[in-house]
């Protein structure tokens, strides 16, 4: 049941991006979002894609290890795309039954969304496979160190995430061994309306609670018995240093978004395509 | 009926490179009444085999039939899982509602039972892990000690009156004032319920007293079975696996080794005081 979640999951195998300096990685996820929004063009996004296959071919990862972080969208990819095909209408009329129509500003936004969608979690799910945990909450403390100038409680905040990060599989774990527990005692977890199902998963939820605040406690006291007491003066094992393949990738992303906005506004190819489409359907604008 | 389990092996992630196969080939039969004592070092597939009599993991290959109920299938594993009572390791995965009586008579409304027979069956399931209803069946179960979450937890399996009950070391964590009211208990149900016991256990000293048969697990295989005079008898074999014979038998075998002329099949230590008051009068053999 909760083998498809790939969430926080590290690859472990020896490649130039597992190498990159995770702060240099956050930074790089930055700059690909950046990347993904200015995109206006369709086509434009081949080459956003192609530059996902290369920054996956980079990672060493398989992939469709990066490609299963889309499973968990499989409902929500075909309702967005449907909602905006529908919804929108803008541009010419390509299509019209009934209340039905489809217009090309719908298909356009439709397939821009669900293009999106895809790039963005692909491009997370990379930095997530190529990055372990520690180093991923270690990059983004020393990234946010800044805002302790303003009290903001960075070192605090990563800690918690690490601590979050970490606990995900001993918790499916243990949520698989409490369902055992409730499905030897007839408990019925399938059948029912979804109100009969979610009232099937008190039984479930509240073990899981329960020794999740019993786990919190016992973690807190061995972390304070290691004299645990916040940031304050906590030096590192291994200190972050930046390389030059961290220069490297930072340009060659900068590049990426320099290629897309020269070539949408050099080759707006969209522009001629709705011309063209509308002329293969043998309608006049 | 018994529940029969033919040629059973399980494989974990089958048909990936991470496959691990946990049990292979294990035939076995589960007569009613029956108390079967599962021994076996950490590792050597006996979680894996116990989850398989419930039908809460399902055969990879071969057949697990409860009362003839195949657990491969869907329809006819419900209703073979409503006669095997599993109680896990820890109460802390089971326990969940407000009060103790609710919670054991989780179960049993699930079995979808009249109220007054609920009722009925939590009080007897009460009494018998020895809870006073007066002072428990209002409170939660998430302030009980240990070893009341444990009877607790017993409880709610209890008062489903299962036919086969299966313990996986319901001993475990407990100090040994606990482990031995647990084992007088399970007696107790059997007798009473008349149902079958697989229990699940590391303390050989417990399956020594109570068992009818043993079965010792290695490496997902069964490595031996038969009584537990049989099995005890090789205690050595027993030790050098890495598992923990009950005292009397390794005592026994370690006087023969010293040249005392004990008899065979020593693995209580009732029987082991029997046979050294017999060498009273200085027939000791040295």
């Amino acid at each position: 049941m909760f083998k498809d979640i790939t969430l926080g999951q590290y690859f472990p195998v020896d490649s130039v991006a597992h190498r990159l300096d995770p702060r240099t990685k956050l930074v790089l996820l930055i700059l690909y979002i950046v990347a993904v929004f200015i995109v206006k063009d369709i086509w434009v996004f081949g080459f956003i894609i192609a530059f996902m296959l290369f920054m996956t071919a980079m990672s060493k990862v398989p992939l469709n290890y990066v490609l299963k972080a889309i499973k968990p969208m499989k409902l929500l990819l075909p309702l967005m795309f449907l909602l905006n095909l529908f919804m929108i209408k803008s541009g010419h009329i390509l299509f019209s039954w009934k209340f039905i129509t489809v217009t090309t500003g719908g298909l356009r936004q439709a397939l821009f969304i669900v293009l999106r969608l895809i790039a963005l979690v692909t491009g997370a799910s990379l930095l997530t496979l190529t990055t372990t945990p520690v180093s991923l909450t270690e990059g983004l403390e020393r990234l946010l160190s800044p805002l302790k100038a303003v009290k903001f409680p960075v070192h605090e905040l990563a800690m918690m995430m690490t601590i979050a990060l970490r606990f995900i599989p001993t918790l499916l774990e243990e949520a698989d061994k409490i369902m055992k527990a409730q499905l030897a005692r007839g408990a019925d977890l399938e059948s029912g309306n979804i109100f009969k199902k979610a009232k099937a998963m008190i039984p479930i939820l509240i073990p899981l609670f329960v020794n999740s605040f019993r786990r919190a406690e016992e973690l807190a006291l061995a972390m304070e018995s290691r004299c645990y007491h916040g940031g304050e003066g906590r030096t590192r094992l291994k200190v972050l240093k930046f390389h030059m393949r961290d220069l490297w990738a930072v340009l060659i992303f900068a590049a990426l978004i320099a290629v897309v906005v020269i070539l949408q506004n050099t080759f707006p190819i969209d522009r001629y395509a709705a011309d063209l489409i509308l002329g293969l359907l043998g309608k006049k604008q | 009926m018994p529940i029969v389990i033919e040629k059973l092996t399980y494989t974990y992630q089958s048909g990936s490179v991470n496959a691990f196969t946990a049990i292979m080939d294990v035939s076995l039969t589960i007569h009613d009444g029956e108390f079967v004592g599962l021994i076996g070092h950490t590792g050597s597939g006996k979680s894996t085999l116990i989850q398989q009599l419930n039908g809460l993991m399902q055969p990879t290959s071969g057949k697990v039939l409860v009362d003839g109920f195949d657990m491969s299938d869907k329809k006819q594993r419900a209703k073979g899982r409503a006669l095997v009572g599993m109680v896990f390791q820890y109460p802390d995965y089971q326990l969940f509602d407000e009060t103790v009586y609710k919670d054991i008579s989780f179960g049993p409304k699930n079995m979808k039972l009249a109220p007054d027979e609920i009722d009925r069956r939590v009080r007897e399931a009460m009494r018998l892990v020895g809870l006073d209803f007066d002072e428990f069946a209002e409170k939660s179960p998430f302030e009980l000690s240990g070893g009341e979450k444990r009877r607790t937890a017993l409880a709610g399996i209890i008062a489903m009156y299962p036919k086969y009950l299966v313990l996986d070391e319901p001993m475990a964590g407990l100090d040994p004032a606990g482990r031995r009211a647990v084992l007088a208990m399970i007696d107790d149900f059997r007798k009473q319920l008349g149902c079958a016991v697989v229990m699940v256990s590391h303390s050989m000293d417990d399956i020594a007293r109570s068992a009818d048969k043993v079965i010792v697990l290695r490496d997902g295989a069964i490595f031996a079975s038969g009584t537990p005079a049989e099995i005890f008898s090789r205690s050595d074999e027993l030790y050098e696996m890495g598992l923990e014979p009950p005292f009397a038998a390794r005592m026994a075998s370690e006087l023969k080794r010293h040249g005392f002329r004990l008899p065979g099949g020593i693995y209580t230590n009732e029987a082991l005081a029997d046979a050294l008051a017999a060498y009273k009068g200085g027939d000791l053999n040295v």
